[in-house]
């Protein structure tokens, strides 16, 4: 049988056609994947605000945000989110006073002094930390680091902020830790030769030469690992006790906004209460904590970032 | 130089080089912090809960007697959910990298993917846990099941397995891509034929460790009203008469690994604390495990590859 020329042609027409098609369909679904983590993004926005508006018609902003107490689930109560802020603040500040230092010197040695050998050994290691369950943490703190403060501490109670931040600043030191130095290894090697050329000691040339044009990414780790300490919700949850507290004092315990939200999730919650609008009140709260805290850095980032 | 210049000259350098001594040790000192911190956790876990692993721990349902409490619906629980984010998260996560990888043009559609995924990374996990219980459990109607946890996991494992899956892609030299086109291959057959499989193994070490994040995560599971008390398995994923596979697990309600934990912490009687602990190293050993795969994995395709 003979084919036509005509015939070939559109053969081969329609066979460029369906693989141009086929292309472009692929192309499309990638894109679709792609958009998902947006639409992920927008959805969380969406649910938060769309929960907390109804829970503002019942609760004055004013009310929210200045109550010093925080008992949604009392027949007397309050809707003051202090408490759980200042819950959070704390155990935030006495995690970073365990993580920047341990974390940015652990970074500095690993960069500037180790050996290979030992840093191939070391990092790995480090970034176990980071890999072990929160609520093993949670256990961890309650019943080892709690008692072992009580030691130190006698009249410490039994749920405290001071156990709890301290775990949290462990477990976050490695995400400081690794990201600070992958930020002083992309350092240029020309620019610590200069500062060794003048004299300058492995310690001088750290401080005042890498760190400095590290500053950005740096940066970056410092905010990364607060987010997680903000965030955190199940050493908080176990080792510092679920009694909303407006105190300023670690030794005490107290709830954290994500404590919170934890705590009424265990027991039945009726769907569209004013209980289960709480949550997402609480939870609008944290996102922009943590949203500010982004803005912040990548200001100051910016600011003080250093051209090499 | 006189000799009194001389003199101040050299206490100037004793004193930087005792400073840099000094700080050596703090170092190391710091750096040790961690590591001695992992080893106290393991030991103490190590302590309290081997005397309580057993063979009927593994395959006992909880029970109000700590002694005779398992944790059998709490790893089948754990392995369904792991199964469903699985499913979820490598398609869409593989496809996002790719797309922004090897499609995307430079534009602002493009950032915005970008930012917007370095963000997510940022969240809270128990956002997470809000959006789901927002959306999957009441909008979606998808209520408290193996579905709707596998599905938040997979949503918040996300950001990592689309950064692991384009650091793979960019890893590639063009000129692989280059000689693919050269001998007539569409886009598509170059990424399918090629990118991906080359960069296969530093997919699978981000998937791996994108899964042992998401076998910890409690918070989440919480919100989204997990039982945690749970003494029945879900229907068999298998059938034994056609079509021999079933999806009734999928509505089914569960309970998980790290949520049994938290059960057994937060009660106050000592016995079920070591049934704590002995959930707790089966935990911290499956991701450990996984972790140290990874990293194994990672270190061996640096080496392995040479183009």
């Amino acid at each position: 049988m003979q084919i036509s020329r005509q015939e070939r042609e559109l053969g081969k027409f329609v066979s460029k056609l369906v693989r141009d098609l086929r292309e472009r369909a692929i192309e499309f679904l990638l894109f679709l994947a792609a958009c998902s983590s947006v639409a992920t993004t927008v959805a969380i926005v969406a649910i938060l605000i769309y929960e907390s508006l109804a829970f503002f018609e019942k609760v004055s902003l004013l009310d929210f945000l200045t109550d010093t107490q925080w008992t949604p689930l009392f027949a007397d109560a309050h809707y003051g989110i202090l408490p759980l802020v200042a819950g959070t603040l704390v155990t935030t500040a006495v995690a970073l006073a365990v993580a920047l230092p341990l974390g940015t010197i652990s970074a500095i040695y690993l960069s500037e002094f180790a050996t290979p050998q030992l840093r191939e050994v070391v990092k790995p290691c480090l970034e176990l930390l980071a890999g072990v369950p929160t609520v093993v943490y949670g256990y961890f703190a309650l019943l080892f680091v709690t008692p072992l403060l009580q030691k130190v501490i006698p009249d410490l109670p039994g749920f405290n902020m001071l156990s709890a931040g301290i775990v949290i600043g462990i477990m976050i030191i490695p995400f400081i830790s690794s990201i600070s130095e992958d930020a002083m290894r992309a350092v240029p090697v020309s620019l610590r030769e200069g500062s060794y050329a003048m004299g300058a000691t492995r310690l001088q040339t750290a401080v005042r030469v890498v760190f400095p044009s590290a500053i950005s990414g740096i940066t970056a780790a410092y905010i990364l690992g607060i987010s997680r300490a903000v965030g955190e919700t199940m050493v908080v949850a176990i080792a510092a006790g679920l009694q909303p507290n407006l105190t300023w004092n670690p030794l005490e315990p107290a709830a954290t906004i994500a404590a919170y939200i934890v705590q009424v999730s265990l027991g039945d919650l009726p769907h569209g209460s004013l209980e289960y609008q709480t949550i997402f009140a609480a939870g609008l709260t944290l996102v922009l904590m943590t949203l500010g805290l982004n803005i912040v850095g990548h200001f100051l980032s910016k600011r003080y970032r250093e051209i090499y | 130089m006189s000799g009194k210049e001389n003199r101040k000259m050299r206490g100037i350098i004793a004193r930087n080089k005792l400073a840099d001594g000094i700080f050596a040790i703090v170092g190391l000192l710091s750096m040790l912090v961690g590591l001695v911190v992992l080893l106290a956790l393991l030991v103490q876990l190590g302590i309290d809960g081997l005397q309580r692993l057993s063979w009927e721990f593994f395959f006992s349902f909880p029970s109000r007697k700590p002694a005779e409490a398992g944790i059998l619906s709490a790893w089948v629980g754990t392995a369904l959910v792991m199964l469903v984010t699985a499913l979820a998260a490598i398609p869409l996560g593989v496809a996002s990298g790719v797309y922004l990888e090897e499609y995307a043009r430079k534009n602002w559609i493009a950032d915005l993917i970008e930012v917007n995924v370095t963000n997510l990374a940022g969240v809270p996990s128990i956002v997470y846990g809000l959006l789901a219980l927002g959306l999957f459990v009441y909008k979606l109607n998808l209520g408290e099941s193996v579905l709707t946890a596998g599905l938040t996991l997979a949503l918040l494992i996300l950001p990592v397995v689309i950064v692991t899956t384009r650091e793979a892609v960019r890893a590639i030299p063009s000129s692989i891509r280059e000689a693919a086109y050269a001998v007539g291959a569409s886009k598509w057959q170059v990424v399918w034929d090629h990118v991906l499989p080359y960069s296969t193994g530093s997919i699978i070490t981000g998937v791996i460790i994108g899964l042992a994040r998401a076998i910890g995560e409690t918070a989440p599971i919480i919100t989204i009203g997990a039982l945690t008390f749970i003494a029945f398995l879900p229907d068999s994923p298998f059938k034994s008469e056609f079509p021999y596979i079933s999806f009734s697990w999928l509505q089914a309600p569960f309970t998980v690994m790290p949520i049994q934990m938290f059960n057994w912490v937060s009660r106050p009687e000592p016995a079920f604390q070591l049934n704590a602990a002995a959930a707790g190293i089966v935990l911290t050993v499956m991701t450990l495990a996984m972790n140290g795969i990874a990293i194994y994995l990672r270190y061996r395709f640096r080496r392995g590859i040479k183009w």
